[in-house]
């Protein structure tokens, strides 16, 4: 328990040096942009390919259930309702954290064991504000629009699938997923996975950054970030839709 | 003793652990400005770890280091970096940024650290690139770069924004006799042209009697001995002889 709040102590100090670094000038914009590039039009095919075959599935299990009670017309919200509100951001995010965060702690650990973050230092460089402030920025700014691809995604495996089955067309699709649904549905489950993007750049620089245990804490870092950054989402992911459940009544469906 | 105005650099009673292990114990020295000292020592003896003091990539248990007329000691990170652009540090493996070609991996602290337009930049590259031979070189990723190659190319980053202090962390280790010697050249020649104060942690006897003033042997993380190698080679302690004496 003790190393647990000790834990805590120390990854809100590193928060807060990166929020702290994140909105103190010289802003480091184009290393920002750079990291956007890599973490997110990289993260593109696995976020979509997964929403594609994560779409075809939903719809699959979920069509036996709904056409047993003759509500088959159902299926297109309940696809577009399920991968808004729920599915889209927390899967991105996850996947986000395996591909993205791994890769940050590993990268970061690997400057650490080599030296390179030293040298960063004694060139009179911020190493901090250089490396571990703009990868934080760029995973809040990307998720949200991973997320999105992963929404649009699962609809569109949703409509291959529903095609295949009952040669439903796409404007009838369309039409069925989006009745009923409001921004509420959309903007802030999408919004929210800025927090998780924040977390997940956050608790990887963490154990990247401050590895010191050489090439053998290059792979404890990039486990750790991975392990750690998912369980901090899911946790985060119920706050947080407790928090929208309170501020937009409506979307607690 | 040293007139402050010419001692660039001093350690002052320098203790630094970690954990339970007392890695510098009240260590003090000085170097003066232009003068070349090797750092001679057992492994595990804090050298490097005196290096890194000196850089305030650490910071020392007790006691003050003093870089000119800064006690690094006591300075804020913004002081502290005014400081260390004074100071160029090449790294044991040369710690060059694999993710950047040898030209970005100079031109980092340059866009950075000065106001130099492009082609200024590239002027000084091409510069200091031909200077440690490897002018054609400069597009190639570290990951090409033979050992020999990297430690050049880790010396010209150091070099790069014309340091008055540079420190060297082993600077043959991992190399040939003949690659090892030209590296020396290449520290010797900087003494000379630029009379850059040095201060040099290495194995290599040959190349510290070469190219040091003087001589300081590190002993289970205290000061042994200190004076050229000539007297060092006198002294009574079989330690500091046979750490001295040519190969």
């Amino acid at each position: 328990m003790k190393r647990v709040l000790e834990f805590v102590g120390v990854i809100a100090l590193f928060s807060l040096r990166v929020v702290m670094s994140a909105f103190r000038g010289p802003f480091e914009l184009e290393e920002i942009w750079r990291q956007i590039g890599e973490m997110g039009v990289r993260s593109i095919p696995l976020v979509a390919a997964s929403g594609l075959a994560l779409g075809v599935v939903m719809t699959l299990h979920t069509r036996s259930t709904l056409v047993t009670f003759g509500a088959s017309a159902m299926i297109p919200k309940l696809q577009s309702i399920s991968f808004f509100v729920e599915i889209g951001p927390l899967v991105a995010a996850l996947l986000v954290a395996g591909r993205v965060g791994a890769g940050i702690g590993a990268v970061l650990a690997n400057m650490r064991a080599t030296e390179q973050i030293d040298a960063i230092d004694a060139l009179s460089i911020d190493s901090f504000k250089f490396l571990v402030a703009p990868r934080v920025v760029a995973c809040v700014l990307v998720l949200p629009l991973l997320t999105t691809f992963m929404d649009f995604s699962g609809l569109i495996g949703g409509f291959l699938s529903e095609f295949a089955m009952s040669h439903l067309s796409l404007r009838l699709y369309v039409v069925r997923a989006f009745s009923g649904m409001n921004w509420s549905n959309f903007i802030p489950p999408t919004l929210k996975t800025m927090v998780f993007g924040f977390l997940i750049g956050t608790v990887s620089s963490y154990f990247g950054y401050t590895t010191n245990e050489g090439a053998e804490g290059v792979g404890r870092a990039a486990t750790n970030s991975v392990v750690v950054s998912s369980l901090l989402i899911i946790l985060a992911d119920v706050i947080l839709v407790k928090i929208i459940f309170l501020i937009y009544p409506e979307s607690a469906i | 003793m040293n007139r402050p105005w010419e001692t660039a650099i001093r350690l002052d009673s320098v203790s630094k652990a970690f954990g339970n292990k007392q890695v510098l114990n009240d260590v003090s020295f000085s170097v003066a400005r232009g003068e070349a000292l090797c750092i001679l020592g057992r492994s595990g003896t804090g050298k490097s770890v005196t290096l890194k003091l000196v850089i305030a990539l650490l910071k020392p248990d007790k006691g003050h280091i003093w870089i000119g007329e800064d006690d690094i000691t006591q300075l804020k990170s913004d002081e502290l970096s005014r400081v260390r652009r004074r100071m160029g540090f090449l790294f044991q493996s040369a710690a060059l940024f694999d993710s950047l070609t040898l030209f970005d991996n100079l031109a980092l602290p340059l866009r950075r650290l000065t106001d130099r337009s492009k082609s200024q930049i590239e002027e000084t590259i091409d510069l200091v690139l031909g200077q440690v031979g490897l002018a054609g070189d400069k597009y190639k990723m570290p990951v090409e770069l033979s050992g020999g190659m990297k430690k050049r190319a880790g010396l010209a980053r150091a070099l790069v924004l014309e340091p008055e202090i540079l420190l060297v962390d082993e600077p043959s280790s991992g190399l040939d006799r003949i690659t090892a010697s030209e590296i020396d050249d290449l520290l010797l020649e900087q003494k000379r042209k630029y009379g850059t104060t040095m201060v040099i942690v290495t194995h290599d006897t040959h190349g510290a009697r070469r190219v040091g003033n003087r001589l300081l042997v590190l002993d289970r993380g205290k000061l042994a001995a200190l004076g050229s190698a000539e007297e060092l080679e006198k002294s009574q302690s079989e330690t500091v002889r046979r750490l001295v004496g040519e190969p």
